[in-house]
């Protein structure tokens, strides 16, 4: 009796539950609704019809095709970039014991943990310094620095959980290093990285504040987005550019979610 | 015996592969020099190295006359920065995040609470999904979103109407500080805005701290008398703020270095953020924009330090 009683929910915890998941959500389905409104120069709500055409005036854009070609080129090479550098610091740290383990922890995280605003522009005034030109790179550079994290996150919580003694084995069975790490290592922390390597293309996909410190003149679509919101010029492209932004990111999380599912730790469980 | 040593000490491997592989593992520091030293070269330069050459040009100061940079050692950077509105910035800044971490807290907590110990199965998936989804979604996206229903024309305004209360979102927008011309230029929508985008971050470490208490420990206290507010308030909660300290880490100090959500969804008077970015930008005064950068890291020093003696860190 008592324990089917402590079973089910007081029905103000349900609503309190289902009022903040619906606070959550709600805003982002109202983008949905927007991308198909005939309204042009305002935000009227209830939209007074709904239509498709913007669908086909966003596609004729050449500035959006830019951006997104910018920002998926970005996102790619500062996702190879930390996915090679997490990786090697994850197996440094879960694999050996030294000194000064914790630090290198604090470090992989501080570039995250402290507001973006001052890694943004502490690599700007870096790069005025050193005189380096604004560039692609300059905007790599300052996103693979914050996505070392999150792939090092997923990576060290995959590598705590290969037993040591597989490793052992392989050796013992007269496997060197390289063989070890190629037959018994990477298979077992390949889903990891492919999960980590989603969250931080999302995250290099989504950054806008760290950008606009490092990049010159280029726009990357979150950049585009910013300027749209700014000085709204093309309220219904920039509605649809929205929409479609939503469920690009969604792919990725959706995806490192089923490929962590089943561990001790999912992925993306901290941004 | 000598065929048996032979075959315990294999011979060495042939090929570059197999004899650098050899040379790690007689010398595994080497190895785990190999290891480290990408990443940490990269986070140590690019990372820290602009950091403190951050840090240090606050250091420095600006000629009034030429607009230039001082390169000589002085506190006059950090004296201006103490100066009233510099110091009223400070204050509204740290007053908005600790406030929009209060109010994530309230949000996060039932939803966290049912999730760990309510929700089972397919209900389980639902919820994580359900909070990592809003979580990962495009910043600016959100941002916009509630662009869209905070304008004068927009759902909230539709809403209140319907419902016939006008007059109070009216009565609420002429209140001194917190009211404005429309809600998309009041310090109730910046603070909206703050808590939708930064709320989910809590909910997650929350959850975690939650989901490690026993539920006999519950149990314990409701058959020992305790009402339910007494369990919450005793036994719960305790246990539960761990997790509700790693939760403000991310809420206060993403609300404290933010910029761009009180630029689009605000009232004109600064927070941090913006003054950083004003001054390295339109002012050109690079030291004081270090310098300001230095109130958000010094705060969250303190913070971190708090919240570690806490134990916030486990929750994480």
């Amino acid at each position: 009796m008592r324990s089917e009683k402590s079973n089910r929910a007081p029905l103000s915890l349900k609503i309190a539950a289902a009022a903040g998941l619906a606070f959550m959500h709600l805003p982002i389905l109202l983008i949905f609704l927007y991308a198909f409104t005939t309204e042009e120069k305002s935000y009227q709500f209830p939209p007074p019809g709904l239509t498709t055409q913007w669908f086909g005036v966003a596609w004729d854009r050449p500035d959006v095709w830019a951006a997104l070609a910018l920002s998926v080129k970005v996102a790619s090479i500062a996702t190879a970039t930390a996915v090679v550098l997490g990786t090697l610091c994850a197996a440094a740290v879960s694999q050996t014991r030294f000194f000064g383990r914790e630090t290198i922890s604090l470090l992989v995280i501080l570039p995250i943990a402290l507001p973006g605003i001052i890694t943004g522009i502490a690599l700007r005034s870096a790069f005025s310094m050193a005189d380096i030109p604004f560039s692609f790179w300059t905007i790599v550079l300052g996103h693979a620095t914050f996505c070392i994290v999150v792939v090092y996150n997923n990576a060290v919580a995959r590598f705590r959980r290969i037993s040591g003694s597989l490793i052992e084995a392989s050796m013992d069975l007269g496997a060197d290093g390289f063989q070890t790490f190629r037959y018994v290592i990477l298979p077992n922390i390949g889903t990891a990285l492919l999960a980590g390597g989603m969250l931080a293309f999302a995250l290099s996909f989504d950054e806008v504040i760290v950008t606009t410190f490092t990049a010159g003149q280029q726009s990357t679509l979150p950049i585009w987005m910013l300027e749209e919101l700014i000085r709204p010029r093309q309220r219904p492209v920039t509605n649809v550019v929205a929409m479609i932004v939503v469920v690009v990111t969604f792919l990725p999380i959706l995806g490192a979610y089923y490929l962590t599912r089943d561990g001790d730790q999912i992925a993306g469980v901290g941004k | 015996m000598t065929i048996v040593a032979e075959s315990i000490i294999l011979p060495e491997r042939r090929g570059s592969a197999g004899r650098l592989s050899d040379f790690f593992w007689r010398h595994p520091h080497v190895l785990l020099a190999a290891l480290l030293g990408p990443p940490l070269l990269w986070l140590g330069i690019v990372y820290l190295g602009s950091l403190f050459a951050l840090l240090l040009q606050s250091f420095f100061s600006i000629d009034d006359f030429s607009g230039l940079i001082n390169y000589e050692f002085t506190l006059a950077t950090y004296r201006q920065l103490l100066s009233e509105t510099n110091l009223d910035i400070i204050i509204r800044t740290v007053t908005m995040a600790t406030v929009v971490t209060l109010v994530s807290a309230l949000i996060a907590f039932p939803i966290a609470y049912y999730a760990a110990r309510y929700a089972r199965g397919k209900w389980k998936v639902l919820f994580y999904l359900g909070v990592m989804l809003p979580l990962w979604s495009s910043y600016l996206v959100k941002i916009y979103a509630w662009k869209l229903i905070l304008a004068k024309e927009g759902i909230f305004t539709w809403f209140f109407e319907k419902l016939n209360l006008l007059w109070l979102l009216d009565a609420w927008l002429v209140l001194p500080v917190v009211g404005g011309n429309s809600l998309s230029v009041s310090y109730t929508g910046t603070f909206i805005v703050f808590v939708y985008v930064w709320m989910p971050f809590m909910i997650l470490p929350i959850q975690a701290a939650l989901e490690r208490v026993p539920l006999n420990l519950i149990e314990a206290s409701s058959d020992l008398g305790g009402t339910p507010a007494q369990t919450f308030r005793y036994v719960l909660f305790p246990l539960a703020l761990p997790g509700i300290v790693a939760g403000s880490i991310f809420t206060f100090s993403l609300t404290l270095g933010d910029y761009i959500i009180p630029q689009i969804i605000g009232s004109s008077r600064l927070f941090i953020g913006q003054a950083v970015y004003a001054q390295q930008g339109t002012a050109g005064n690079i030291p004081l924009a270090a310098a300001f950068t230095v109130v958000p890291i010094v705060i969250m020093g303190l913070y971190l330090w708090m919240a570690k003696r806490m134990g916030a860190f486990d929750a994480l």
